[in-house]
């Protein structure tokens, strides 16, 4: 298994917002669907433990996530998270931040095309880029630590739906050719069903299985 | 040479009268200042008053144990103080209390050791009191802006963790910017004095009837001790702060808007 949910219990703002919650993720993707406010950002942090619950644990293919070293873990289990989170400088300090800091080599340029943007935008200002392509180079950023799997907090909440429809197609693309797994957290169920071949409903205290869509996935 | 200045009660607080200049703009411009006025007001007289008589019995003893009890008093008093100004800073007394104690012995010694100044009370509690009070307000507007920028960059911070930066990693650039605003006022004061402004010490020396070139030479001596002693409490506060941000696993702390229960 993914990601194994015992008893979570887990607060945010000082408010309890996941309460003994259980719960499996399998490899593949899972899309997490319910309205804003139910806890999807904060049962995603809990994943590469940006922070941890306060009781109960979250185990990451069968071994309890404190086990483990926590940067290596952000490594491998990467974030993309909401806008706005890019650093200053050029779309290429941003997609080398990570590598560097693992004193890893990276690929810049395939790195920005495998999230579906052209290599030219490296040496451009990542502040001065539309939202659609920020959310690429976050993308972009992920990737280049070459993650197993990614970690989508509403990836087109911001963006409009041609560039949705884009970026919902490179992130099929990514599934299917790097085989990465993804835990998809967002408020839309067509989404959900668009990209992933498990949705689970978050509700308080509980994971529901949504039954899979009628309509065809693509 | 001219006898020193002597001041009545009387003139003092016919000065008051600016003060109630400042007290009606505040009141005209609706800028909700001028209960801070009035605290201000009746807070310097008290204080300086106090102070006055504490230093009178503090030179006539003329005992180094008494000037470094004062001294760690008003370095207690500081970092107080500073602490109220970076409120969304978690448990900021303790590294301002290191970095205003610091900062005012390593100066104090300096000067003493390069014999600018004899261990005498008449001239370690003034350049003490200048050093604590300067280094508090530089490091508390540093804390003051780190804690704000914190909570601002939140999500910046957090993305920059998930990339697998440390917590320092991650808090550095706006560590850096919290350094700045604290030094930058005493740096762009130093630029300009002599040219937009004559400091305290000068004018106190030019009033008390000293020479200008014995006041300027007294002035360089404490604007530079002054500069060295903002740089260290400023960097002493902010590089024993940051850390407390985050827990021992590089997780931002759950900056809620309640400071009573940082983390989880």
């Amino acid at each position: 298994m993914l990601f194994e949910l015992d008893d979570v219990t887990a607060t945010r703002g000082g408010r309890v917002v996941l309460e003994d919650l259980s719960a499996v993720l399998a490899d593949g993707a899972t899309g997490i669907v319910g309205p804003s406010g139910v806890g999807k950002s904060t049962l995603l942090r809990l994943l590469n433990r940006l922070a941890d619950p306060v009781s109960g644990t979250v185990r990451y293919r069968g071994r309890d996530l404190r086990d483990d070293d926590v940067l290596a873990l952000r490594r491998d289990v990467g974030l993309v998270p909401q806008l706005p989170a890019l650093l200053e400088g050029t779309v290429a300090d941003n997609v080398l931040y990570g590598p560097r800091l693992a004193h890893r080599s990276a690929d810049v340029a395939a790195s920005l095309r495998l999230a579906g943007l052209d290599p030219a935008f490296a040496p451009r200002q990542a502040a001065a880029l539309s939202v659609g392509e920020q959310q690429r180079v976050m993308l972009a950023r992920a990737l280049a630590l070459q993650p197993s799997v990614l970690l989508l907090d509403e990836p087109t909440s911001a963006l409009d739906e041609t560039t949705t429809a884009a970026i919902e197609a490179t992130l099929r693309d990514l599934r299917d050719r790097l085989g990465l797994s993804f835990v998809l957290v967002t408020h839309d169920l067509h989404q959900a069903q668009r990209l992933a071949d498990r949705v689970l409903a978050l509700e308080p205290g509980a994971l529901r299985e949504v039954p899979a869509a009628a309509a065809p996935k693509r | 040479m001219s006898a020193a200045i002597t001041i009545g009660l009387a003139q003092v607080a016919a000065t008051l009268a600016l003060v109630a200049v400042a007290g009606a703009v505040a009141l005209w411009e609706r800028t909700d200042l001028e209960g801070d006025i009035a605290v201000a007001v009746a807070r310097s007289f008290i204080q300086l008053t106090a102070i006055g008589y504490v230093i009178e019995v503090i030179f006539a003893s003329d005992s180094i144990l008494w000037v470094a009890l004062l001294l760690a008093v008003m370095v207690l008093f500081g970092a107080f103080t500073a602490r109220g100004r970076a409120t969304r800073v978690p448990h900021a007394f303790w590294p301002l209390l290191v970095a205003l104690a610091i900062a005012a012995t390593a100066t104090l010694a300096l000067v003493l050791v390069l014999g600018v100044f004899p261990a005498e009370a008449r001239y370690l509690v003034p350049v003490g009191g200048m050093v604590i009070g300067n280094a508090m307000t530089a490091a508390a507007v540093a804390l003051n802006r780190l804690g704000d920028d914190v909570h601002d960059a939140a999500a910046r911070i957090d993305a920059t963790l998930a990339l697998g930066a440390t917590a320092t990693q991650a808090i550095r650039p706006i560590a850096r910017r919290s350094l700045r605003s604290g030094m930058i006022p005493l740096i762009d004061s130093t630029k300009t004095t002599g040219l937009i402004f004559f400091p305290g010490t000068m004018v106190g020396m030019l009033l008390a009837g000293a020479s200008p070139i014995d006041a300027v030479r007294l002035q360089l001596v404490l604007l530079y001790v002054l500069l060295g002693a903002v740089a260290l409490a400023t960097l002493l506060a902010v590089l024993l702060s940051r850390r407390a941000f985050f827990t021992a696993d590089h997780q931002l702390r759950d900056l809620a808007p309640s400071q009573s229960h940082p983390g989880s």
